[in-house]
């Protein structure tokens, strides 16, 4: 139970420190430290292909997209992100207030949870449900992944 | 056949975990929402994106397991990992070429259209 | 069978970027061309009874089911990826962008096709998501600077729709233990009052608004409808919003949340808002094209309208008007690509005076007009009577006249556009404008005779084509 605890605990402060952190870099590192979280949250809640999935893809593949992107947009010089750095803070400092206020709302609510279904599935094994089960789906995907090799090449190539 | 052990274990765990994780991924969401809303920076913004990402990622995993259909949710999950990098690279390529016109991503500069 | 209608296209995707390229990209539009020509066909084919879904069999069955309202939607799907790619034939000049543009159109012809024919929540979701990347990508591969802005607002609005979607289905998802249409539809005649289902429910109407444009949640779209190439704004808005946005709504407002009280009043509500805003917005434009994208979001007022009154004439007038829009609206979007590509811009303060240089732009921009602002005997007439009628019966007295003055306004703006543009004295610079080319003069001449043949025939098909619409409402 305290483990669960503190994973979420620690979820939310990565997910607050990405957004108010000034620089650039460091927010992606805030997201990729949030994905190694989350891939533990669902190691915990029995889903371990998803959390590997997760893991190699989001922390590994966008991280290295934003970084490269970074690498390739121009730095600031250094009076224009101090400058930068004193305006986000004024518009940033509402954030954990607002956060603290929501989860004190949230723990008034009263909302009722008795239609959780209690029959077991006819078929759990999540390979056998991607290959079997959801063709469509896996068409979709297919597509999707032609559409972005598409997109990457006519955005990029000259 | 169902297990009415397993799911009375399930049952009794089930409101507090549910209720945490929930509110978790609620915060994040509205932290990614924050993020998106208030930046003036495209980079930010897509990274605000994929914290709203994360979040939705969660309810499903979450859902699932509260359910016991963990392979549905982790084959709904995984598709929604595949599709999100799809997007966020092509938003990423569409990012370097504004930065290839502008010379800079500051989202206040991209105010040519109006509305 | 239906599977076909996504393995195809697929096929010839795959076919065209093996090697050989130099054969096959000239072979590209050609066989985007064959393509929708033939979904057209078959379509008809299986409208008319001539053909069954079980003559050709296929091995990989994928789930997909048809009824009345997805043919109505593959033959509106057909006629415009038609026309986009005659449009894109004439107007995209490099040899790369070509090729390009027809790879992603048959992709978004493979997303609007599986979206249509589905039947469960998260593949709704996939394919939508296919058919907006593809609209992302179409809209900014040419890399202009406008573009690219539209696409990337089009791009943050799109993706927080999706993660309200995902939101929903998750909830779902705890309520109902699957996600296809029959076991969410079965589960939520058991949990309709719990507060978490109900806002499940009311995420994913909002999710849908922003995908379809409606008011509040438009603000993408004039921005990527004005800046988009020529070709894709006919796509974008002939058929892609209307797919991915009030397709959805509708199929899930009739199969799974099935219409009740305060959706309804949910649905009319937005659907009048967004006829009085498209409209009041379209009076004040300059640019020809976003005043056709605030015409756009008018005329979706009118299906939502329709849908909202929960009758199934309203339902069916809606989707004969969304029929009936896709059609008019291409036309207007492919005039205004053979005006922007013979003059060079679309700022209606400096054009004027084409009807003699654009005889063909002229008369089937005069029809397209006509049929939008519901002149009889065009088809854009009949429609909006069903609906109008449609209100008028299940008492909703203020809505049918607020939708009957609307399209006065309709005329209005289309009228001020049409003088503008065409009639009256030419405007300087624009001495050396010829007629478009074959291509454009091809599409929206078919465009105009189907708009004409559709209203002249409405009174004969009345019974047989456009009641029998109604039995996909369980």
């Amino acid at each position: 139970m305290t483990i669960n605890t503190i994973l979420i605990v620690l979820l939310v402060l990565a997910g607050v420190w990405t957004v108010m952190t000034a620089r650039l870099l460091r927010s992606v590192i805030g997201l990729a430290v949030t994905s190694v979280l989350l891939t533990i949250i669902m190691f915990r809640l029995d889903s371990p292909l998803a959390a590997v999935f997760e893991l190699s893809v989001c922390a590994g593949l966008i991280s290295a997209i934003f970084i490269s992107s970074i690498g390739l947009t121009q730095r600031l010089t250094d009076e224009q992100a101090a400058t930068k750095q004193k305006e986000r803070l004024t518009r940033l400092w509402f954030l954990p207030v607002l956060l603290v206020l929501v989860g004190i709302v949230m723990t008034q609510l009263q909302i009722p949870l008795d239609f959780i279904k209690q029959t077991a599935p006819s078929e759990n094994d999540v390979r056998i449900i991607m290959w079997n089960l959801r063709h469509l789906d896996m068409l979709g995907q297919i597509v999707i992944l032609l559409a972005g090799a598409f997109g990457v090449v006519s955005l990029f190539k000259d | 056949m169902i297990d009415i052990e397993a799911t009375k274990q399930v049952i009794y765990n089930m409101p507090q975990l549910f209720w945490m994780f929930g509110a978790g991924a609620t915060l994040v969401l509205i932290t990614g929402f924050y993020c998106l809303v208030m930046t003036y920076n495209l980079i930010r913004a897509l990274i605000g994106l994929e914290l709203l990402t994360k979040s939705a990622t969660l309810f499903i995993i979450l859902a699932g397991y509260v359910t016991g259909r963990t392979g549905l949710a982790q084959a709904l999950a995984i598709t929604l990992i595949i599709i999100e990098v799809v997007v966020i690279a092509v938003a990423v390529g569409i990012v370097l070429c504004v930065f290839k016109h502008n010379k800079s991503i500051d989202a206040r500069l991209l105010r040519n259209i109006k509305g | 069978m239906l599977s076909l209608f996504l393995l195809i296209p697929l096929a010839v995707i795959v076919m065209l970027n093996l090697p050989f390229k130099g054969v096959m990209r000239k072979l590209a539009f050609g066989a985007g061309l064959l393509l929708a020509v033939g979904q057209v066909v078959v379509v008809v084919l299986l409208a008319m009874g001539l053909l069954s879904e079980t003559d050709v069999r296929v091995p990989f069955t994928l789930g997909l089911s048809t009824d009345n309202l997805t043919l109505v939607l593959l033959l509106s799907i057909g006629i415009v990826i038609c026309t986009t790619l005659l449009v894109g034939w004439q107007t995209i000049k490099p040899e790369k962008q070509r090729f390009n543009f027809v790879n992603l159109v048959l992709i978004a012809m493979i997303g609007m096709n599986g979206t249509v024919m589905l039947s469960d929540l998260f593949s709704l979701y996939i394919f939508i998501e296919v058919t907006a990347v593809s609209s992302f990508l179409l809209i900014a591969f040419q890399r202009g600077l406008n573009a690219l802005e539209g696409a990337f607002k089009y791009i943050v609005l799109s993706a927080t729709a999706t993660i309200l979607m995902l939101l929903a289905i998750s909830i779902l998802l705890l309520a109902s233990g699957g996600t296809s249409f029959e076991t969410v539809k079965n589960s939520l005649g058991q949990f309709k009052d719990n507060p978490l289902v109900v806002l499940a429910v009311g995420i994913f109407i909002c999710g849908l608004f922003i995908k379809g444009g409606l008011v509040p949640f438009h603000g993408w779209l004039p921005a990527a409808y004005s800046a988009a190439p020529a070709a894709t704004s006919i796509m974008l808005a002939g058929i892609a919003t209307k797919v991915a946005g009030i397709y959805a709504l509708i199929r899930v407002v009739t199969s799974v949340f099935t219409i009740n009280g305060s959706i309804n009043n949910i649905l009319l509500i937005a659907g009048v808002v967004s006829i009085l805003v498209g409209a009041f917005a379209a009076m004040g434009q300059n640019d020809f094209k976003r005043m056709l994208a605030y015409s756009s979001i008018s005329q979706i007022g009118y299906i939502i309208l329709g849908l909202g009154c929960g009758t199934a004439l309203g339902i069916i007038g809606a989707v004969f008007h969304l029929f009936n829009h896709s059609i008019f609206k291409t036309l207007l979007f492919v005039n205004s690509a053979a005006v922007e590509e013979q003059s060079g811009t679309t700022d209606m303060s400096k054009l004027g005076g084409l009807q003699a240089k654009m005889p063909v732009t002229n008369a089937t921009s005069l029809i397209a007009f006509l049929s939008t602002a519901g002149v009889p005997p065009l088809a854009g007439f009949w429609s909006k009577l069903l609906i109008v009628i449609a209100l008028w019966q299940s008492g909703f007295y203020t809505y049918a006249s607020i939708a009957v003055i609307a399209s006065v306004l309709t005329l209005a703006y289309l009228l001020i556009m049409q003088r503008k543009v065409f009639f009256g004295k030419l405007a300087d610079g624009l001495q050396n404008v010829q007629e478009a080319g074959f291509g454009i003069n091809l599409a929206a001449s078919l465009l105009a005779i189907i708009t004409i043949v559709v209203g002249v025939l409405f009174p004969f098909i009345f019974n047989s084509v456009i009641m029998p619409i109604g039995n996909f409402i369980k």
